[in-house]
């Protein structure tokens, strides 16, 4: 499903992602953790197609395709999905109007009719009563006013209607207390599917107590330092990153 | 390029149209005439404003001055069909159509006016109401002075009179269609309006302004609005003129006690437009909410200038401009309020927000406050800022194009606005025309 080889990017000159390395296999979950500064969101906004994230060498292959070669709503619509740790607010345009558009776009994108006004609703309400959602979320602005869970669900919701083929989870942790996280680790769970592959960023190991990971990847200034099974994650609460930090110098 | 604009330039100006005004002269009273003289004396004395003059710094106005326009203009054969495009369908019961600043009787329908409404044209009503027009006409403030009131009143021939008897509530919007169609030469028109409400009365006024030419043309309207106490005037207009027109608009209010001008402007058209509004709150607990939505792009310059006078306590102003400017437009704002030292208890608030789409676009923002009472309440603001990266990127991550994710964004910003509109009918007439300019070149 995607293939990231040797992968350097740099943001404002300085490099971050010094050789990066990962192979993901449709229906797998693979987890990286690191520390702060490790490159974990920047590996996500490379991956989404973000400006100011210049990739100086190496690849990204996405279903045999480049992936860095694509704009990020191309990207989007070939059926990758970021799933943002501070998911943005854009005031004036309501959340419908939003899926509506994204979901639409994405359609087209795939050969697809487009829904209309009535379909679309529809489908919204079945897609979040799945999820366990308040329709209210719908008549507000784009994250406008959500709390740090809501915003999180409204993630969940994104992937739950666009249905990618691969998804990466930036800190869908964070700012979550504990039945938040309960909630959209359930929404992430249900969206497991042995045609989807997901990728979840993380730097707490709870998390992926809930999101139960397939692979785990320690990230060191900006390159896999160990993979292992969900074990690893285990470990890393023991030992703490430091250990690891001495094997990526 | 310098504006070779000197008060000699008024006098050239009322040379080259001597033999219209000598027509329009023939058979007017003589206190009209003596009125319309007055205004060509000011305006002689005056000329046209260049960049040196106060108010006007950010605003020049090229091709104007030098323009060779003409005043009695036929116009040119325009599809009538087109009409039906540019107005509001169902939502105006009772409209007046006004070809080159002259009301044209057969593209025109008034029939659901209430009882106690009166609405006419400026010629009409010279001849048919000429106490109410003589005791009506030039009292709005903010003309004084003003060379294009001056101007204006050199050559006022039409217009719309709207008359309101207290109480009088109009149920169906009035709808003012302006069109501008320049045939061999582009035309110049000075339309005078005047709305006088008694006390009580309601009504809301729509005014579309489009060109449905190519070409030039000159507008220079003053609108005069008198609200007596308690009234209520709603008054939206869309400024969709041709991208070559040059469009002047004045506007003074002057409210009693308890009265409320409600205005909406969105500017989209011209070469060069210039909305001016200038409101006296005179009475206790008189309010104004002045708004305003405007697009800009390639050359174009769009002012908006508001001056509010809090004459009495009580009084209230709240002013929202929104813009939108690409390519190499300039959008100004200035924007005056006054507070006399009697206007305890002011609540005076403005805001100009500007969305700039390219480097090159550029807004002028220009408060001023005069506040000689002590226990007043007025803030002004203004921003100027881009399409925010972030926003953009997060749309296009879902998969919306980049330039459907520009235009839900700038829609988004013009929203807080355009939700102000109370017309259903008007709101969606905004939201097709905001689209349509997104979908154009910069």
């Amino acid at each position: 499903m995607l293939e990231i080889k040797d992968l350097h990017a740099t943001v404002d000159g300085k490099e971050i992602l010094r050789g990066l390395s990962l192979s993901i296999k449709a229906g797998e979950v693979h987890a990286i953790m690191g520390p702060n500064g490790s490159g974990k969101s920047t590996l996500s906004y490379v991956l989404a197609g973000r400006d100011g994230y210049a990739v100086t060498k190496g690849e990204v292959l996405y279903r045999g395709k480049n992936l860095l070669a694509m704009e990020p709503e191309v990207r989007a619509a070939e059926g990758v999905f970021l799933a943002f740790q501070y998911p943005v607010e854009i005031p004036g345009v309501s959340n419908t109007t939003f899926l509506k558009h994204a979901l639409n776009a994405v359609r087209k994108h795939r050969g697809e009719s487009e829904l209309d006004a009535m379909q679309f609703v529809k489908l919204l309400r079945e897609t979040m009563k799945k999820l366990g959602m308040s329709e209210e979320m719908l008549k507000r602005a784009v994250n406008v006013g959500f709390s740090g869970g809501e915003k999180k669900r409204n993630e969940v919701l994104q992937m739950a209607l666009l249905k990618p083929a691969f998804a990466v989870l930036d800190e869908t942790d964070s700012g979550l207390d504990i039945d938040a996280l309960k909630v959209v680790s359930d929404g992430v769970n249900s969206l497991r599917a042995p045609d989807r592959a997901m990728l979840v960023i993380t730097h707490y190991q709870r998390l992926l107590d809930y999101i139960v990971p397939d692979h785990v990847h320690v990230l060191a200034k900006g390159r896999i330092v160990r993979s292992g099974d969900k074990s690893l994650a285990l470990e890393l609460e023991k030992s703490g990153y430091a250990a690891f930090a001495k094997e990526a110098a | 390029m310098a504006v070779a604009a000197t008060p000699s330039a008024g006098g050239a100006y009322l040379e080259r149209y001597a033999d219209a005004r000598r027509r329009l002269a023939a058979g007017s009273a003589p206190w009209l005439e003596g009125w319309r003289r007055a205004g060509a004396e000011a305006f002689r004395g005056a000329g046209f404003p260049t960049i040196k003059n106060e108010g006007w710094r950010f605003t020049p106005l090229y091709g104007l001055v030098e323009g060779d326009f003409s005043v009695d203009a036929p116009a040119a054969p325009f599809d009538q069909s087109r009409i039906k495009g540019v107005t509001f369908g169902r939502e105006a019961g009772n409209r007046l159509v006004f070809v080159n600043g002259r009301l044209r009787g057969d593209l025109s329908s008034l029939k659901q006016l209430s009882p106690g409404i009166e609405l006419l044209s400026f010629a009409e009503a010279l001849a048919s109401r000429p106490r109410l027009v003589e005791a009506a006409l030039g009292t709005a403030p903010g003309l004084a002075g003003h060379p294009f009131a001056a101007l204006n009143a050199a050559f006022a021939a039409d217009g719309y009179v709207l008359h309101l008897a207290p109480g009088a509530r109009s149920e169906a919007p009035i709808e003012i269609l302006w069109i501008g169609s320049g045939a061999d030469k582009p035309p110049v028109y000075h339309p005078r309006n005047l709305v006088v409400a008694g006390n009580g009365a309601h009504a809301t006024v729509i005014e579309h302004h489009v060109g449905l030419c190519i070409g030039a043309y000159f507008s220079d309207t003053v609108t005069e609005i008198a609200l007596g106490e308690g009234a209520v005037l709603r008054h939206c207009k869309v400024q969709d003129e041709s991208r070559e027109a040059f469009h002047l608009a004045l506007t003074g209010a002057r409210l009693a006690a308890g009265a409320h001008y409600d205005s909406f402007v969105h500017s989209a058209g011209g070469r060069l437009s210039r909305n001016e509004i200038h409101v006296a709150l005179e009475g206790r607990r008189a309010q104004c909410r002045l708004n305003g939505a405007y697009l800009g792009r390639g050359e174009q310059i769009v002012d908006h200038t508001t001056v509010i006078d809090h004459v009495s306590p009580e009084t209230s102003s709240k002013e929202l401009y929104k813009g939108v400017l690409d390519g190499r437009a300039r959008g100004v704002f200035q924007g005056r309020i006054t507070v006399r030292p009697n206007a305890q208890k002011t609540d005076g608030q403005q805001m100009n927000r500007a969305l700039l789409l390219s480097d090159k676009a550029e807004i002028a923002s220009k408060p001023e406050l005069e506040i000689s009472a002590d226990d007043v309440k007025c803030s002004h603001g203004a921003t100027a800022g881009e399409l925010d990266d972030v926003s953009l990127f997060y749309l296009r991550s879902r998969g919306i194009p980049e330039a459907e994710a520009r235009r839900l964004l700038v829609e988004a910003f013009l929203n807080e606005v355009i939700d102000s509109v109370a017309l259903a009918g008007m709101r969606l007439t905004l939201e097709r025309n905001i689209a349509r300019w997104m979908a154009g070149p910069a």
